[in-house]
């Protein structure tokens, strides 16, 4: 193999990609199946000579705008989260659309279909059409890499941020990809136009229709994008367009080439001549998105007239949920091809708290106190590893919605009257979306328990640092906690009964009480002896 | 040639040691290879597996298809069963005997090595304690990716030079025990296959 092809996961190679061709900055929060995409810039000697920005931001929307003020100064700057933290952006990520780019942008949205780890699924390609942007989706991880290159030429050439959307199974996994020279990183450069920040609504009128004009051009450029290909066949009964991934599982079902004329689809907005190509000589058209029939829907209409479309919507394939080949074989009409069923005794393995993990500890006291003597108690989760008291054996969790909720949820329902309302949220989380929750509580003095587990660190995730390490309590007293409210203690089995006393104290106090259980986690605990025994 | 692998285990097992091995030694062998695993969730003691797809043509999916896997390589006896969907009727199941037990519903586990054994070729190995006896008791991996280099048409020394390749910054120690457990699954892997 030649000397410049490295094994890249998806998310390595976009990474690498953004090295390679000159970023600045990357900025992200942690969240699969994204996180891989920073740590490999942390973890890159080639980003550390350069020099790059390369730390985590306190969420998506401070991340967002990190890249955006990168940007600012003539720079390349890399933005990276999940699906649902594109929401968490969702301000900054629309109007940067409007105030348009300096330095290139690459907005990376990694996608989670079938919710492999995550509290939903949803199309990020939607929220940049909403934006309009244009979008990158790879097929394959070599893909990835080069788009960072035609991403960022792309950015600057129209001075707009672009999107590169990606979903799990290519996040995760693994091929060659042959590198390219390097390019050198952007001088400071700042904005000629010293408006074109400053959204003021006059201004941003103006900035808006620069935006819409664009979408002409952007089109175009999709259009001769070497990353959109016709590959023509001669059976025209059907025409398939195969967006990202999903074009891998087509052709694995051609291992011979396949016989229908195929529009390969991974840059947007949707190519119109070339889709037009695709419907004028074939019969119908079968669309595979391994996301939300956005281009199905798109194609069809609201009036579902005209062109014959089939995909997720007429049933073709699955409404819902990560496409995969035997998914695309059926609805290219080919016969199944199984294994065995897996056997009846096979038994669902859930994930579940590690062996010694401090939230086993934190959790066993709460559900003592809310199961005898509070038993109208509700306990409003978070995001992360200690969602899992959900599950058996605590069953002890009432809600998880999204980064933050807990906090906020608890304060809604104490205003509703319910009694006790207690939030359970990590540290990390905390610092992403927590605090201002915090503050509302504080202002009306809510009658709420917040528990704050603290194991410093992004756990689920992978054990990354926490903006909250050696500051929970300055922040808490900052925020206007009253400091007897504030109550640390040491989540260990021995511990079990002054827990309980002080979560039953801090109910019976009317007003706001933080409870803060505080042991490292296991797994970066772990990883830190190991380190330090080699 | 074309292998596809499903490996399986449980979270935290470490079965993507075995899937950095094989699939180090495919790209030495200048072979195409795609391989996908799982982050996230699951890796909290749920069930992982993880796609490994060898071959000297362009790997299109990075996922095995249904029915198409030549192996599943699992590293917990009840896992190796899941998969049977991906298996092609000509694939081997290659499992460890040693149960990972972190469910309360955990099957009986006579019951589940009947399961296996009415699959018409399947190894099942004590991986643990082949690995014990090679000097090497953490490489119960090592020993599940000797037995199945066996059926993975890859040079054996392509095998063992991944191992040096991978382990070789912790040390000659380290690469020569991982090589010993490797060695020990293989011969294992070659006597029950005859």
């Amino acid at each position: 193999m030649a000397k410049n092809v490295m094994m890249l996961m998806g998310d390595e190679a976009i990474a690498q990609g953004a090295i390679d061709a000159g970023v600045s900055g990357f900025y992200a929060y942690p969240g699969t199946p994204s996180t891989e995409i920073m740590e490999y810039a942390q973890h890159s000697k080639d980003a550390a000579v350069l020099n790059i920005h390369r730390q985590w931001s306190a969420n998506e929307k401070t991340a967002m705008e990190s890249a955006l003020g990168m940007s600012y100064c003539g720079k390349r700057a890399m933005v990276s989260m999940k699906h649902v933290g594109l929401n968490v952006a969702a301000d900054p990520f629309v109007n940067s659309g409007v105030t348009g780019a300096n330095g290139g942008i690459i907005v990376v949205a990694a996608d989670d279909p079938s919710m492999h780890s995550s509290q939903n699924e949803q199309d990020s390609r939607i929220l940049a059409q909403f934006a309009l942007l244009p979008i990158f989706e790879p097929a394959n991880q070599q893909e990835a890499y080069d788009m960072a290159f035609a991403g960022y030429e792309l950015s600057e050439k129209y001075k707009t941020p672009v999107m590169l959307r990606i979903t799990t199974r290519l996040a995760h996994s693994r091929a060659g990809v042959e590198m390219k020279p390097r390019l050198k990183q952007n001088a400071m450069k700042l904005p000629e136009n010293k408006r074109q920040f400053v959204l003021l609504p006059g201004i941003a009128r103006k900035q808006y229709k620069t935006l819409v004009a664009n979408q002409a051009k952007f089109m175009e450029e999709a259009e001769k994008s070497p990353f959109n290909r016709y590959i023509d066949g001669a059976d025209k009964s059907r025409g398939i367009i195969a967006c990202g991934i999903a074009y891998n599982y087509l052709m694995e079902n051609y291992p011979n080439g396949c016989p229908h004329p195929v529009l390969k689809l991974c840059q947007y907005p949707a190519p119109k001549k070339l889709i037009e190509k695709l419907v004028k000589e074939t019969k119908e058209v079968l669309v595979l998105e391994d996301g939300q029939p956005m281009l199905e829907e798109s194609l069809r209409g609201l009036l579902d007239r005209d062109v014959k479309v089939k995909g997720r919507i007429t049933g073709e394939l699955p409404r819902d949920g990560e496409l995969n080949p035997l998914f695309v074989r059926r609805a290219l009409g080919m016969a199944d091809i199984c294994g065995a069923p897996a056997p009846a005794i096979v038994a669902p393995r859930p994930p579940a708290f590690c062996v010694g993990c401090g939230h086993i500890d934190a959790y066993n006291a709460i559900k003592q106190v809310v199961t005898t003597g509070y038993e109208d108690g509700h306990v409003f989760a978070d995001i992360g590893c200690y969602t899992l008291a959900a599950l058996p054996p605590f069953e002890v969790v009432n809600s998880c919605v999204d980064m933050g909720a807990s906090i906020t949820m608890a304060k809604g329902a104490a205003d509703a009257g319910l009694f006790p309302a207690c939030a359970v949220i990590g540290d990390s989380t905390f610092c992403h979306s927590g605090m201002t929750g915090l503050l509302d509580c504080v202002i009306e003095n809510s009658n709420v328990v917040i528990f704050i587990l603290d194991n410093s660190a992004t756990a689920m995730t992978g054990g990354q640092d926490s903006h909250a390490l050696g500051r929970l309590e300055a922040i808490c007293k900052g925020l206007g906690v009253d400091e007897k409210h504030i109550r640390i203690v040491n989540p260990l089995k021995k511990n079990h009964d002054e827990m309980v006393q002080v979560i039953k104290e801090e109910i019976e106090y009317k007003g706001v009480s933080v409870i803060i259980p505080t042991r490292e986690c296991i797994q970066t605990l772990g990883k830190k002896n190991k380190k330090g025994g080699e | 040639m074309k292998s596809d692998i499903i490996l399986s285990g449980v979270g935290g097992q470490g079965i993507l040691s075995i899937a950095a091995v094989i699939g180090q030694a495919a790209v030495s062998a200048g072979l195409h290879m795609k391989q996908s695993e799982v982050h996230g969730m699951s890796q909290r003691g749920g069930d992982v597996q993880s796609h490994l797809r060898i071959s000297d043509k362009e790997v299109f999916s990075d996922l095995v298809p249904h029915g198409a896997a030549d192996m599943i390589l699992s590293v917990e006896p009840m896992e190796s069963l899941r998969y049977l969907p991906w298996l092609s009727k000509q694939g081997w199941i290659i499992t460890n005997s040693q149960p990972f037990i972190n469910i309360p519903n955990y099957p009986d586990q006579k019951a589940v090595i009947a399961e296996i054994e009415k699959q018409p070729k399947h190894i099942i190995i004590n991986a643990d304690e082949l690995a014990k006896a090679a000097g090497n008791s953490r490489g119960m991996n090592m020993v599940m990716a000797g037995a199945a280099s066996l059926f993975v048409d890859i040079p054996q020394e392509k095998m063992e030079g991944a191992i040096q390749f991978l382990f070789g910054r912790k040390g000659e120690e380290i690469v020569k025990s991982n090589i010993a457990a490797f060695r020990a699954g293989r011969e294992f892997a070659q006597k029950k296959r005859g």
